[in-house]
């Protein structure tokens, strides 16, 4: 097993946090983790196909960074999109749908699992190709900075959220796009969240600078690392990256160090990973430890964290039964979508 | 009227697009300070600023996938290839996100952009600066593919294709730029689905697009001496075909003949055969016949050059040949 990485420190008493965000943070992490569990659930029984990519162990990069947004921010994803999606606004019940290939799912049946698109929620995608998101991300950026300063709209303060993975940052559409966003200061966030693995490429293997923050020096942008497993770390540095994006101070690297708790879609048997390494992580599970500190810290009591449990609970049965209830797409409307016209 | 050259026709139809929507921008490689390699943008730079007229990087594949996220979020990105051949380097976000993100994203997004730029063989630029692309990209769903050829329609399907809301590939011909034609005053715009009859006939019909049009038109001089009357079609729309206008002249001739630039296996020509024997088989009193460039990659020598694209003269001898055989 190669050697962990020393986390980055963070002084969590230093951080301040109101007991409404703190259950705001909670909740959407929690949302994250029951919806991926009832989503492998129904994999295995067959109620849902294709490749399906889950997100357990990384709630704290999700909900830490787009839980710093605003709702006409823009976030990006990859096939590991479930919990962006839900993060980002998009109904869990529509996102169920999705996976259930029904016209009511956020891409209306056409796009699945790895496919998920929201207009109305600023959600870009949903990219099954590796990397082919961060192109698109930074139009998105380029968009906010073309209306504000070639359209002379002071409003078009948007920033984009871009997540992709330690694999990813290998391809060229990652350095091709640092360069251009450096380069026109565009407001975008790329974060990586380095999960170690990129299948079964351990993420040493890959690259010949595993500290991929630093690949951020080179183009003249802050990288920063954090611990992708501590959500308020990730939302310190997020609300930063954010706010220098805002005031149209460019672009930020971060890389977030973190943990799938699954393989790396539901059809991979996961050999690879050694028990030690999966325990090592499994101990540092971020809605465990968000829990702890929000006790600690005396910002709730155990029977509001309860009640944030049950309420998600419903919320996922709700989506699956209003998955499971909707129609499917009518074959008529097969040639629908292939034009802006249809 | 104005006598305007095809570059320049293009250029007017930027320049008009970008002045009646300000969210209409170019972006690509050595488009704004330089003014494009074919000058297509010239002084657009100057006119309307850094960010509207975009000097990219050389990352095809990313500032392509730019232009999507732009049109995703309501800007028009005209992309210009420097030389479209280089856009296989952008052929994931082409086909990807350009091409299928509407339908796979069922109907969230829609993406307004043009990709526009010199294609087909010119003058013994070698094998990658002579690609023939429109062959590659037609089985991408969701594009809409456009050839240009004269000044007059170069310039009215510009405009066209930058007011669509799909992403269209639009393809200039490096050997066509200097064309002069005179152009109306007033302001005008070509259809994107319809085919342009370029001259009426009832021998047969011959279907061709871009450059190959003027080979056709220099071979019809030919024809026309030996008494035959073909009738010229431009297909101006390779992707979606606009069949009212093929099918009624085949309704009248009752014969086809294809010019294509691009490569035989896989072309244009081989879907439109398809096509016409779907639609049309009763209509034929002849099988199709198709005249494509070589299936290689195109020669540097100019004699091997010239042998491996149609000449006049060869479809000049299928003309003459189709009609020898008529019943
Ligand atoms: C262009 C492309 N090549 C290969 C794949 C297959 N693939 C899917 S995910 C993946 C690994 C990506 O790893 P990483 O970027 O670390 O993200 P993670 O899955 O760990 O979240 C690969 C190789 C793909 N989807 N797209
Ligand atoms: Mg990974």
């Amino acid at each position: 097993m190669v050697q962990e990485r020393t986390l980055p420190q963070f002084q969590a008493s230093a951080a301040q946090i109101s007991p409404e965000e703190g259950l705001r943070l909670y909740e959407d992490m929690v949302l994250g983790r029951f919806f991926e569990d009832k989503c492998a659930e129904m994999y295995y029984r067959g109620k849902m196909f294709g490749f399906v990519h889950l997100y357990n162990g990384q709630e704290a990069v999700s909900s830490g960074v787009i839980k710093s947004l605003r709702s006409d921010d823009y976030v990006c994803s990859t096939y590991r999109d479930h919990v962006h999606a839900l993060s980002a606004g998009v109904p869990a019940k529509n996102v169920m749908a999705e996976l259930f290939g029904k016209e009511t799912g956020c891409s209306r049946g056409r796009g699945g699992s790895m496919h998920l698109f929201s207009s109305e929620h600023n959600m870009l995608g949903g990219f099954a190709f590796i990397g082919e998101g961060i192109p698109v991300a930074l139009g998105a950026a380029f968009q906010s900075r073309y209306r504000r300063d070639a359209l002379g709209d002071p409003s078009a303060d948007q920033v984009t959220a871009c997540f992709f993975g330690d694999g990813t940052s290998n391809n060229g559409q990652f350095f091709e796009c640092l360069n251009m966003a450096a380069l026109w200061k565009l407001p975008i966030l790329f974060v990586v969240e380095n999960n170690k693995w990129a299948i079964g490429m351990a993420h040493e293997r890959a690259t010949s600078q595993p500290e991929i923050y630093k690949k951020a020096s080179v183009f003249g942008m802050p990288g920063v690392e954090v611990d992708g497993m501590d959500v308020m770390a990730v939302r310190e540095v997020a609300q930063q990256a954010v706010a220098r994006a805002r005031a149209g101070e460019g672009p930020t690297l971060i890389e977030a160090l973190t943990y799938r708790f699954r393989g790396h879609s539901l059809a991979d048997p996961d050999e690879l990973r050694s028990k030690a390494e999966k325990e090592a992580w499994l101990a540092r599970d971020p809605i465990k430890r968000f829990e702890a500190y929000l006790l600690e810290h005396s910002l709730v009591d155990e029977g509001a964290l309860k009640a944030v449990r049950d309420r998600i609970q419903t919320t996922i049965d709700d989506a699956l039964t209003f998955a499971e209830e909707s129609p499917e797409p009518s074959p008529d409307d097969l040639y629908k979508y292939i034009f802006a016209e249809d | 009227m104005a006598e305007t050259l095809l570059f320049n026709a293009l250029r007017e139809a930027i320049d008009e697009e970008m002045g009646r929507d300000d969210t209409v921008f170019v972006l690509g490689e050595d488009v704004g300070v330089y003014g494009g390699s074919y000058k297509v943008t010239k002084d657009l730079y100057d006119k309307y600023g850094e960010l509207r007229v975009l000097d990219t990087p050389i990352a095809e594949n990313s500032f392509t996938g730019m232009a999507v996220g732009a049109a995703m979020t309501g800007l028009r990105p005209i992309i210009e290839g420097m030389n479209m051949g280089f856009l296989l380097l952008a052929f994931n976000q082409i086909a990807n996100n350009a091409g299928m993100l509407r339908y796979t994203s069922g109907g969230n997004y829609k993406i307004p952009m043009v990709i526009r730029g010199p294609g087909g063989v010119g003058r013994q630029l070698g094998a990658e600066h002579s690609q023939r692309l429109e062959a590659y990209f037609q089985a991408v769903p969701g594009l809409k593919i456009v050839a240009c050829s004269t000044p007059y329609n170069a310039k009215g399907l510009l405009k066209a294709a930058i007011r669509d809301d799909n992403p269209v590939l639009f393809f200039e011909h490096v050997l066509l730029y200097n064309l002069k034609e005179d152009l109306p005053n007033h302001e005008y715009v070509v259809p994107l689905d319809k085919a342009e009859i370029v001259r009426p006939g009832k021998d047969v019909t011959i279907l061709t697009y871009s450059r190959m049009r003027h080979h056709v038109t220099q071979a019809v001089k030919g024809l026309e001496k030996k008494g035959l009357d073909p009738e010229v079609i431009d297909l101006i729309s390779l992707k979606p075909l606009d069949f009212d206008t093929i099918g009624a002249s085949i309704k009248k001739t009752h014969r086809v003949i294809i010019v294509e630039e691009c490569m035989k296996t896989g072309g244009i020509g081989a879907e439109i055969i398809a096509s016409i024997n779907d639609r049309y088989f009763d209509e034929l009193d002849a099988p199709v016949v198709r005249l494509s460039s070589q299936d290689i990659p195109t020669p540097y020598n100019g004699k091997l050059e010239t042998l491996t694209i149609v000449q006049p003269k060869q479809i000049e001898a299928a003309v003459e040949n189709m009609v020898a055989l008529k019943v």
